[in-house]
């Protein structure tokens, strides 16, 4: 029944799950490459950002064309819907991921402390995005909504590293720029969980057709 | 003005089959209802009693109540209740031996009206209402079978204005035109609920979503759902609602 349309979305799912994977990928380049400042690594992680974009270009041309042609409707069309904006979601996932990189071409070295907290910091965010693929793919709600919870404690652990920053800030006035670009990874970290927030929130709005806030 | 409907326990015979188990359904003046649901459920049964003809054929019962504003249909004679409740039907049928223009006027002639001037501008305003005026004011003696199949449906719905009723019932009245036609009627339909209440049967869930204010769902003589068409469209409450609408019924 429908074939035609479940074909097309096996296809976004599928596309979606790459968009994941390429932006874990990504993710954990990165943090690599701020751990050793190495600039060439950074250059090619910058550069990755054309595989997202492709990929979302690819969700956005199928929902297009699953639109034109299959008129889906409630929930079909709730699916559509927001596979567009997961992938929107994901590709500024790879945008954050990707200035975390950007910031290691401007970081004088060597670092003024060992990094945990961020890569901290980037395992639950990426533990974040998983669980808000998992619940798209299973349409699990209670998976949606647990990533409010996730999502405090990584706001907490980013007010951690910023009050630490600070610190070591004042007393050591020549890493104030370092300082400050760490606090810039901190802080798309924060945003890059936020965005996988989001994604729970669409699968929340694809079961009920209710649009819920877990970001507050 | 469109008059409202109040459907109250409806149930409709064929011999001994019940097609319509127990109907309750309002029906808001000025509105377009569309009723959907699949082949056989008895859409057509259904808008058939609202103008009392499901009684006329042979072997058939209604039980039930349906007003009008408030008012019974059973108190009114059919002749006069089928005045104010017009219908259009799925196949167009122009009066075979008829011109378009005796076609238009044939129920005004029905109902005495017999001042030519008074005929005359009554037709071309029903024909103009319908989209069709310009198409064939300058051959209005030709004969209504000369008409294409969409003309010919809006040539079937000036007949049904022309009698000024108040309830238009339309049996997929563009199941079978083009898409330019059907755009016509369409359009046609959003413009005539100013004036009158609309109950149109459609098969074409598209149509009913682009037209219809409210839409009813019918399945097997019930009515599982009605309710406002962007509800029904976007999150209906009832599974089996969604399952038809999403094409995964069955
Ligand atoms: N003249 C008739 N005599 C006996 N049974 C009839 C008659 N007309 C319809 N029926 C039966 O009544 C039921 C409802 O028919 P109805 O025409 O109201 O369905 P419908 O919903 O309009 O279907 P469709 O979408 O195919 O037009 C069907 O089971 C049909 O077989
Ligand atoms: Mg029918």
């Amino acid at each position: 029944m429908r074939q035609s349309l479940n074909d097309g979305q096996l296809i976004l799912n599928n596309l979606l799950k790459d968009m994941g994977q390429e932006v874990e990928r990504i993710l954990q380049g990165c943090i690599k490459t701020l751990k050793s400042l190495d600039r060439t690594q950074a250059e090619y992680w910058i550069a990755q950002d054309q595989v997202v974009n492709n990929l979302e270009r690819q969700v956005d041309d199928e929902c297009v064309r699953l639109i034109a042609t299959q008129q889906p409707v409630a929930k079909d069309l709730r699916k559509i819907i927001s596979a567009m904006k997961i992938s929107t979601d994901l590709e500024r996932m790879g945008d954050l991921a990707i200035g975390i990189a950007k910031v290691v071409r401007r970081i004088e070295g060597p670092l003024c402390k060992p990094l945990i907290d961020i890569p901290l910091m980037a395992e639950k965010a990426l533990a974040m995005m998983r669980q808000g693929l998992e619940a798209y793919r299973t349409e699990d709600m209670e998976l949606a909504q647990n990533l409010a919870l996730q999502d405090d404690a990584v706001d907490h652990l980013y007010n951690q590293i910023v009050r630490d920053l600070l610190v070591i800030m004042s007393q050591k006035p020549e890493i104030l720029d370092q300082g400050m670009y760490l606090t810039f990874a901190g802080r798309y970290l924060e945003r890059f969980a936020d965005h996988a927030t989001n994604i729970g929130e669409n699968v929340i709005y694809i079961t009920t057709a209710e649009r819920k806030d877990l970001n507050k | 003005m469109g008059q409202s409907l109040s459907i109250h326990n409806l149930e409709a015979w064929y011999g001994s089959n019940k097609i319509l188990k127990g109907i309750n359904m309002e029906i808001r003046p000025n509105q377009v209802t569309a009723i959907i649901g699949p082949s056989g459920c008895g859409k057509s049964t259904f808008v058939r009693c609202i103008n009392r003809m499901h009684e006329t054929l042979p072997r058939t019962r209604v039980r039930g109540e349906i007003s009008l504003d408030g008012r019974s249909i059973y108190d009114l004679n059919p002749v006069a209740l089928r005045k104010t409740v017009g219908m259009v039907f799925q196949k167009a049928n122009p009066f075979p031996s008829m011109s378009i223009y005796d076609n238009v006027v044939a129920g005004l002639r029905l109902n005495g009206m017999k001042n030519k001037q008074e005929l005359k501008a009554s037709a071309e305003k029903s024909l103009r209402m319908a989209a069709l005026w310009d198409e064939v004011k300058d051959r209005l003696n030709y004969s209504g079978m000369s008409l294409s199949g969409g003309q010919q449906q809006r040539l079937c719905i000036a007949r049904a204005l022309a009698v000024e009723p108040s309830v238009l019932l339309m049996d997929e009245p563009a199941s079978a035109l083009d898409p330019i036609a059907t755009t016509h009627i369409e359009e046609l339909i959003r413009s005539l609920k100013e004036i009158y209440t609309i109950i149109i049967v459609t098969h074409n869930m598209q149509q009913a979503a682009r037209i219809a204010d409210s839409t009813a769902f019918f399945l097997s003589g019930e009515l599982v759902e009605h309710g406002p068409t962007s509800e029904i469209f976007t999150n209906p409450h009832d599974k089996r609602t969604e399952d038809y609408i999403t094409g995964r019924f069955g």
